[in-house]
């Protein structure tokens, strides 16, 4: 890439960086809400295209995970512990389920692998509705504080959105250096070609478990930010629909994208708002605006930008071969 | 010389049919072995038996003398085997170099120094060596999926070597390629066996190739050796004439 091409992407990036921290604080609290919820759900679509778009394993249990983030961080709060301690707790709690669920993978691909996934998610639901002793089954749990980070309280809505947009900056860098190591390539080669990766020393076992169990805590963690960002929970935002919701998400923005899940995200929890004045035909419109895109782009919006770049790469590569071609025939 | 693979008796069958049937050979060391036969006479399936992809339903496997059967692919690979595939199998995706980074990366440091260490495993000038020295220099930043088949069969071998590897095994290298490009991997194969005593099973049915490219042939049909010897030999051998040479 070019100097230009390079500084460019560093000052897009960091207007960006200035519109998420400065645009907000003109917001109303629904504003404030809708942009917080945003960024929780990034962080959860990031762990499922870990999970899904570089490492290719299905899951249909990514709102299971973001469940059992919420729970333990709503009832550990409630309790007197502090939110760090429950964020703790819960990327723990969710990578060690989530590596255990990544054992059926071993065995099991594609569609079969959704179901096993999807029996989860259902037996997920089931506890958090079923366990009231620890759960408060369909009742919920309620008044779930929201944290004071180093001595400041965050329980107007401008501070904890700052709290969440600060979170989704800490997953990203740790993101973005996971898929640029050499587990991200590893990640790919099991996506693209399991057989292939064991010829070449890839434990494929092992970083299938582990594609599982980051993925997972990364819903984890989402759970842990969503706990105290609503302040009430009850099973049903963590039922089936929300794993799908995610899928939406991955799919839409690009699968195996570093920006995919941002902008799957966006499209998710911000269409549906920018769609309102619809009134009643607004969920239909975004049902359309969804099938639509995917019918013009399977890979999702990043999918339409990477064609293009392609296109551009075998452009130029063509030309460059013509020119050595022609030098080649001059020097005969 | 010592044998680096000695396979004993080894078996594989798929319901009632013998797809391997007994099969016995050891390669020593620095040898390139050549494996030939008619289409289903068990070649590939002896190859995934020797390194893992399948279970032998008998028989024992060896390497440097301590048995490796039913290990991993990944185990295997960890110890030195390594291999190419019939069918093409880069990682169309990745750029050249990239793919070259990933088939050497897992023989680097361990989990936590893949994650937290550099994020070309150190493997950038090993790569650009091997790209050197497979001529692929211009296409280095290429996606892999992009280039022409014989490009990507170069690759593909050349990926076979990044793990610095003491055995590998070749399954139809020659395939498709066309008669420079196979020059081409002919001369890269023998400069590695005589720079690096690397050791080569090859499995292909260019005749001109393996006769040319190997000290030794097997000769397998219906699942078992029928010939065993250097090339010259096997070509006059009549039972080999008859199941697979022709006249």
């Amino acid at each position: 890439m070019s100097n230009f091409g390079k500084t460019l992407k560093i000052v897009l990036g960091l207007a960006v960086v200035a519109a998420l921290i400065l645009v907000p604080m003109n917001f109303n609290r629904y504003g404030l809400f809708i942009l917080s919820q945003w960024a929780v759900m990034t962080i959860a679509a990031m762990g499922l295209n870990l999970t899904l778009g570089y490492a290719g394993q299905v899951s249909l249990a990514q709102g299971a995970f973001v469940g059992i983030g919420a729970y333990t961080a709503a009832i550990m709060t409630t309790h007197g512990w502090p939110l760090p301690a429950a964020l703790v707790v819960a990327i723990g709690l969710s990578f060690a389920v989530g590596w255990v669920l990544g054992y059926p993978a071993l065995r099991v691909q594609h569609h079969y692998l959704a179901f096993v996934t999807l029996a989860f998610s259902t037996l997920a639901f089931l506890v958090f509705r079923n366990e009231s002793w620890l759960t408060g089954g369909i009742y919920g749990i309620s008044n779930i504080p929201r944290p004071n980070i180093l001595g400041f309280a965050t329980n107007r809505p401008l501070p904890f959105y700052y709290v969440c947009l600060g979170s989704l900056a800490i997953v990203s860098l740790a993101v973005w250096w996971l898929i640029r190591s050499p587990w991200g390539r590893a990640f790919m080669a099991l996506r693209e070609n399991p057989l292939r990766a064991q010829s070449l020393g890839v434990d494929t076992r092992r970083y299938t478990l582990m594609a599982f169990a980051i993925g997972s805590a990364l819903g984890g963690v989402a759970g842990a930010l969503y706990a105290p960002l609503t302040q009430y929970i009850d099973p049903v935002p963590f039922n089936l629909s929300l794993s799908l919701d995610l899928l939406m998400m991955v799919i839409v923005g690009g699968a195996g994208f570093f920006f995919g899940p941002f902008l799957g995200a966006m499209i998710a929890v911000l269409l549906p708002e920018w769609l309102r004045f619809t009134e009643g035909y607004y969920l239909m419109l975004y049902a359309v605006a969804v099938m639509l895109l995917l019918i013009w782009s399977p890979t999702g919006i990043l999918g339409i930008l990477d064609r293009y770049m392609a296109a551009r790469r075998t452009k130029a590569a063509s030309a460059l071969r013509a020119v050595a071609k022609s030098r080649l025939e001059t020097a005969q | 010389m010592s044998a680096v693979l000695e396979v004993t008796n080894i078996k594989k069958s798929f319901g009632g049919i013998h797809a391997v049937n007994g099969v016995s050979f050891d390669v020593r060391e620095g040898e390139i072995l050549g494996l030939i036969g008619p289409n289903g006479c068990g070649k590939s399936t002896l190859f995934n038996c020797i390194l893992g992809q399948l279970t032998p339903t008998g028989g024992d496997v060896k390497l440097d003398g301590k048995t490796v059967t039913g290990l991993r692919p990944s185990e295997l690979n960890k110890l030195g085997v390594s291999r190419t595939f019939q069918l093409l199998q880069v990682f169309p995706k990745l750029s050249v170099r990239e793919n070259l980074i990933l088939a050497g990366q897992e023989h680097q440091g361990n989990m936590g120094s893949r994650l937290f260490g550099r994020s070309d495993a150190g493997l950038t000038d090993a790569a650009n060596q091997m790209i050197g020295f497979f001529k692929l220099d211009h296409l280095a930043a290429e996606q892999a999926g992009g280039l022409s088949y014989g490009q990507q069969k170069l690759l593909d071998a050349a990926m076979a070597f990044m793990g610095g590897p003491r055995l590998v095994l070749l399954d139809e290298p020659a395939g498709g390629v066309n008669p420079s490009m196979l020059s081409d991997l002919k001369d890269r194969l023998v400069a590695i066996n005589r720079e690096k005593n690397a050791t080569f099973v090859v499995i292909e049915h260019n005749m001109e190739f393996v006769m040319s490219l190997c000290s030794r042939v097997m000769v397998m049909a219906e699942g078992k050796v029928l010939a065993m010897g250097r090339p010259d030999e096997v070509r006059k051998n009549p039972a080999v004439i008859e199941a697979y040479l022709g006249h």
